[in-house]
């Protein structure tokens, strides 16, 4: 399959950007935490749960998707939400807990909402699923060729609502998409041990539904077997599971002591990391002069950069906000 | 009350192209009680549709279509079912508008029959209301009679937050009202004085409300003038109802069919010694469920609020 030059130079810059962003984050949240790790310290208190090296899968099928259709993202959102074009200001604003967030700051890093792009996450393994499903549902039911992306883990292909959504959205041919990003772990316990299956595509068979299987975080393989499943749910053709083998370079949360995995290992995989590869392969195979992703790259991390200089800048909420918008 | 509900998601969805149902046997079959009968000719497929078993996939679906512009009416098939779809109710639904700041919001109705008295099983008997008024972020009525049930599903219908609305199985068909025909709406958070008194108040709500009216009106040849109180909805709250009343009679009897410790009941207690304490002029009674799961049908009478417990504790509130 031949890709347009512009999405493969949109997926890069939009890789860059999310790896700039984590990065950038894992220094913010890190502020005031040391020496002793004190979750409740710094500019960012909380949990943070980062993204790095989980890029492909993100920008893979995003780079498919328009404005209408929906994406609801899990606990470590903050890759879907750029790569939905979640606005970058408001959501570091949100992250870090300021008036001028999405939420006016009280949903935090794990509740982002932007009804612009129609992106939501929550904090709850899999409870994204069926209000994908419902938004499926919604844009069939309005005559609409609107897709829906629910991205989950590995971890929330066991949970209840993962099987109860996909029966129902294959049962309605709805056009739902559900991204399992295998990034080996649910916290601490790996998938071989939580998991009765060896990739999560073969349990499509269960609904009668398609399944695609991408290896080794591969920026190109996710492409394709998204734009597939885009295509063939704007066509009305039904829903699809796609499971991505990713890597999570940090902890689960910042701050996990790691302990249930060799320190070797994220050594290794940063060793074939999807960026770099990504950029070699579109020098040699197609052509495109360093000196334009230089550019790219520079422009990406100005973006960043200001983002984070919005959200410091801007103001916490008074604390009776914190009573508000409970009912209408 | 069940022709009642049937009318007010009719006359709504005839009114708003929005208003969808959904829910297990709400389509051919009219729902187990039959409470959408007929919706599923009148409005077709695509407008009110039958799911799998699968509660949380019904909550949480009923969401995503709220969000992208749809109003759904859910329907939990019996209350008991509704542990199933814990999350998406009370973590999901109920927080959305809070945690995105109003900019995703959720208008659903979750319908649900409730209560015992009709020699079902646990599970298919359960009154669960104080479990979602202890979740912030839900609407919860409970309505006593049809034209309560018709007004205030049509303004739960037309709310802009999810609404658990919950239906006593046991007065579905217990009593005949007359009921307007025209849609019409009644506030939530204002409640109904079902009897002025003097003597004594006794705050109720939903499946309990007709008992503790039909006693009320047996004690007046008794001597004893008693209030009663309707509550219609818990949250939001009449408070300012019972205060009023309180301070009038000095005697409080809070009646629910849910089990006692940590009921709705013991939040009005907490309320009232907040509000009104020195109007007291006795220790408030309640008169509720067990603290038990729902019973076997043989003692099903004992364990719900009778005549004899009720009466009996509003004399010994006379006493004081």
């Amino acid at each position: 399959m031949t890709i347009s030059i512009d999405h493969l130079i949109w997926m890069y810059e939009t890789m860059y950007k999310i790896r700039y962003y984590e990065d950038k984050m894992a220094e913010a949240y890190a502020e005031g935490k040391n020496p002793v790790f004190n979750i409740g310290a710094g500019p960012v208190p909380g949990e943070m749960h980062l993204a790095t090296g989980q890029e492909p899968a993100a920008v893979g099928i995003c780079v498919h998707l328009k404005k209408e259709d929906t994406v609801t993202s899990p606990h470590r959102p903050h890759h879907h939400a750029i790569a939905k074009g979640v606005n970058l200001n408001r959501m570091t604003a949100e992250i870090f807990g300021k008036v001028t967030g999405l939420g006016k700051g009280k949903g935090g890093h794990m509740h982002l909402f932007d009804p612009d792009v129609k992106f939501s996450c929550g904090g709850i393994v899999g409870a994204g699923i069926p209000h994908a499903l419902g938004a499926a549902l919604a844009a069939k039911k309005k005559g609409t060729d609107w897709v829906a992306v629910a991205f989950i883990g590995e971890g929330a292909a066991n949970q209840g609502a993962f099987h109860e959504s996909l029966n129902m959205a294959a049962l309605w041919n709805l056009p739902l998409i559900v991204v399992i990003e295998n990034n080996q772990y649910g916290i601490s316990v790996p998938k071989s041990a939580s998991t009765s299956v060896p990739s999560n595509d073969i349990r499509a068979v269960a609904y009668g539904i398609k399944g695609y299987y991408v290896k080794d975080n591969d920026p190109i393989e996710m492409y394709n077997v998204s734009k597939e499943a885009v295509e063939r749910a704007r066509k009305g053709e039904g829903p699809s599971i796609i499971e991505i083998e990713t890597y999570r370079y940090l902890g689960h949360f910042q701050g996990d002591p790691e302990v249930y995995r060799d320190k070797n290992e994220v050594a290794l995989l940063r060793e074939k990391d999807p960026i770099v590869r990504m950029r070699q392969f579109l020098m040699k195979e197609h052509g495109i002069e360093e000196q334009r992703l230089i550019e790219l790259e520079n422009k990406a991390r100005q973006e960043v950069e200001a983002a984070y200089q919005f959200a410091r800048e801007s103001d916490y909420p008074e604390p009776e906000d914190a009573l508000k918008d409970l009912f209408v | 009350m069940i022709q009642a509900i049937n009318e007010a998601m009719r006359q709504e969805m005839e009114r708003d192209e929005r208003v969808i149902v959904l829910g297990e046997d709400v389509g051919k079959n009219g729902g187990v009680f039959r409470a959408t009968d007929g919706l599923l000719e009148q409005f077709g497929d695509c407008r009110v549709f039958d799911t799998p078993l699968a509660e949380s996939g019904i909550i949480g679906t009923s969401i995503g279509l709220a969000v992208n512009g749809f109003r759904p009416i859910a329907e939990i098939q019996f209350l008991g079912f509704v542990y199933q779809a814990m999350d998406q109710l009370a973590a999901q639904a109920a927080r959305l508008r809070f945690r995105s700041a109003g900019r995703f919001t959720c208008p659903i109705v979750v319908r649900s029959p409730y209560g015992g008295g009709v020699r079902t099983p646990e599970l298919h008997s359960d009154a669960l209301e104080a479990l979602f008024a202890h979740s912030p972020g839900l609407k919860i009525v409970m309505p006593s009679n049809a034209f309560d049930a018709k007004g205030l599903l049509i303004t739960a219908i037309r709310d802009e937050d999810p609404v658990l609305f919950l239906e006593p199985m046991k007065l579905y068909r217990a009593l005949r009202m007359e009921v307007p025909n025209e849609p019409y709406e009644i506030p939530l958070g204002k409640a109904r004085i079902v009897k002025e008194g003097e003597d004594v108040t006794i705050i109720s709500w939903g499946a309990t409300v007709p008992l503790v009216a039909k006693l009320a009106e047996e004690m007046t040849t008794q001597g004893i003038d008693a209030e009663v109180i309707d509550l219609r909805s818990l949250q939001p709250l009449d408070i300012d109802a019972i205060v009023r009343s309180v301070e009038k009679t000095g005697r409080v009897m809070i009646v629910h069919e849910a089990v006692k410790t940590n009921g709705f009941g013991a939040e009005i207690a907490a309320l009232i010694s907040e509000r009104a304490l020195f109007s007291l002029s006795a220790p408030i009674v309640r008169v509720t469920g067990y603290d038990t799961p729902y019973p076997v049908p043989s003692v099903e009478d004992e364990w719900l609020p009778n005549a004899a417990r009720i009466v009996e504790g509003v004399q010994t509130l006379m006493r004081y």
